[in-house]
């Protein structure tokens, strides 16, 4: 009788695709993509190689930067940008609650409900970027063109997001306040909001954090702010000032990150 | 039966005080909204504001009926703006892997030195957008492909590099500790004790990516990065709009189905 050969080592088994030709089979698909993919990549190595001296110099300029030369540019492009994020962040909001609110299926009727939903997906279905050229050939160049790109952005995603907290509410609260026999506005005033209330601080501080990041990318297709002074910049080939307003994003993002944080958990 | 005879027996929320910090508050955000109000439009031009209905109603005639025979034009675009995404996120996933390890409390070989590094990295790549990178890395290294792919490996560091060393601090210590009793090597309590917790997370996160990228591949060619931005970019240049409707769509569509095949990618791992 011969022993019965166990198993020295373990293996975990396979947890997606449990059938071994499948597997394998999607390991050479995506074998080949990459294959095809890697191969479509036509680079200019030449080209590449003379760019590396330019790449040196902007890592020079990151590291030195220039913030005095250009330095009412820079200011111009900075107070467009911060102004712009404020104030769109706030029309934003103001025009999110009404279509957050017709957006819950709790406590709107089906006709609104489709219709805010509808507005959403809009919203978020275009990018800030492609919203922008479009905004920026109808109201001319310049920050007010990224205020409406911004604030139209600002809906989508803060409806949504306060749509869904307003479903996920404790319906109690609702009924007790209903039963007292209060109208829908008191309904809304007195059991929703309080229960959303530092969620959609906190979701507007975040935005506020967002709509700044966005504000200079949308600079370069013409809607005013820093993106527009660092296109100028880079087309400049001014790498040292380029680098100093990369580093004012930055220490402006990082700020507003940990601020937004310490005074969202303040309020909560 | 007693009446209520002073207004302080009446129920209320708050107390005087915070209420009047409140409205103080309140009045601050508005005061602060009409000043930067104010700054902004220093420099607008009311008349074009005014003019933009009819600029609008004129872009929407010249944009339908899409020009739909373009659309053969568009295939290698797409194809190119996919590869960007694809190649990217798995550039970023590749770089952001060991700088989540340097970034976690829990696994970093020095916390005084490399970790506040490693923050660093994916603060600075998380705060510039692949826009941005994009037109640098045009500047640099010549408009294409390749400065497109780096571009989204770039800002890909950040997100999943965060997103990562945050499941990685989150992972549970008694497993870790388990395979340590075993005698297993630093090297193996990674292999062992961390990767396999991490697992789900990271396919999600790069997948998650992976939809993010999709939709900012489409518009890095607006700076020269390749892709279906770049067909974008020549159709307004021309003001050809029947040509950017159809450009709109592919875009619109493309997104949609990332967005499709993700959830459902995701679903599956999770």
């Amino acid at each position: 009788m011969s022993p019965i050969a166990y198993p020295t080592s373990w293996r975990r088994p396979p947890q997606i695709i449990r059938d071994r030709r499948w597997r394998i089979a999607v390991q050479l698909g995506i074998l080949v993509y990459l294959a095809l993919a890697v191969s479509t990549v036509e680079v200019n190595w030449a080209r590449v190689y003379e760019g590396l001296d330019r790449g040196w110099n902007f890592v020079l300029g990151f590291l030195r930067p220039d913030f005095t030369s250009r330095w009412t540019d820079i200011a111009k492009g900075l107070t467009e940008s911060l102004t712009m994020t404020l104030t769109s962040t706030v029309v934003g909001v103001a025009i999110s609650l009404p279509i957050g609110i017709g957006a819950a299926r709790n406590l709107a009727p089906r006709p609104v409900y489709y219709l805010c939903r509808g507005i959403i997906a809009v919203s978020r279905a275009l990018q800030e970027v492609i919203v922008a050229i479009f905004l920026v050939a109808m109201f001319g160049f310049g920050p007010f063109a990224g205020f409406l790109t911004l604030s139209f952005a600002t809906i989508g995603f803060l409806s949504k997001l306060l749509a869904e907290d307003i479903e996920d509410i404790d319906a109690g609260q609702v009924e007790a306040i209903r039963a007292t026999g209060a109208s829908w506005a008191q309904v809304v005033n007195y059991a929703v909001q309080p229960q959303v209330m530092p969620r959609l601080i906190g979701l507007s501080l975040y935005r506020l954090d967002i709509n700044f990041r966005e504000s200079a990318v949308i600079g370069i297709v013409g809607a005013g702010g820093i993106g527009a002074t660092l296109n100028t910049a880079i087309d400049r080939y001014e790498y040292d000032s380029a680098g100093a307003i990369l580093l004012i994003i930055i220490a402006i993002v990082m700020v507003a990150e940990y601020g937004s944080s310490h005074l969202r958990k303040y309020l909560q | 039966m007693t009446e209520i005879s002073h207004h302080s027996q009446v129920w209320s929320h708050r107390t005087p005080r915070t209420r009047l910090f409140m409205w103080v508050g309140w009045l601050a955000l508005v005061a602060l909204f009409v000043w930067c109000w104010q700054i902004m439009t220093r420099d607008t031009i009311w008349f074009f504001v005014a003019d933009a209905p009819r600029q609008a109603a004129d872009i929407a005639g010249r944009m339908v009926p899409p020009r739909w025979s373009y659309l053969g034009e568009l295939w290698l675009p797409l194809w190119d703006t996919i590869n960007i995404a694809t190649l990217g996120t798995i550039g970023g996933v590749i770089m952001a892997v060991p700088v989540a390890f340097l970034a976690a409390r829990n696994t970093t070989p020095s916390a005084r030195f490399l970790r506040p590094v490693a923050l660093f990295v994916i603060v600075a790549s998380r705060s510039i957008n692949s826009l941005i990178w994009a037109l640098l890395l045009v500047a640099i290294i010549g408009p294409g492909l390749l400065a497109g792919i780096v571009a989204i490996a770039l800002r890909s560091i950040g997100f999943v590099g965060k997103l990562l060393y945050e499941a990685i601090e989150e992972t549970d210590q008694s497993q870790i500790e388990a395979i340590e009793a075993t005698g297993a090597s630093p090297a193996q309590v990674l292999n062992y004790g961390i990767v396999p917790q991490i697992m789900p997370a990271f396919w999600g996160i790069t997948v998650f990516r992976w939809d993010i990228n999709i939709r900012e591949s489409t518009i890095l060619g607006l700076v020269g990065a390749g892709g279906i931005g770049l067909k974008l970019q020549a159709s307004l240049n021309v003001l050809a709009w029947s040509q950017v409707t159809v450009i709109l769509l592919l875009i619109l569509a493309t997104v949609v189905i990332s967005e499709w095949v993700s959830a459902r990618m995701r679903h599956a791992i999770i």
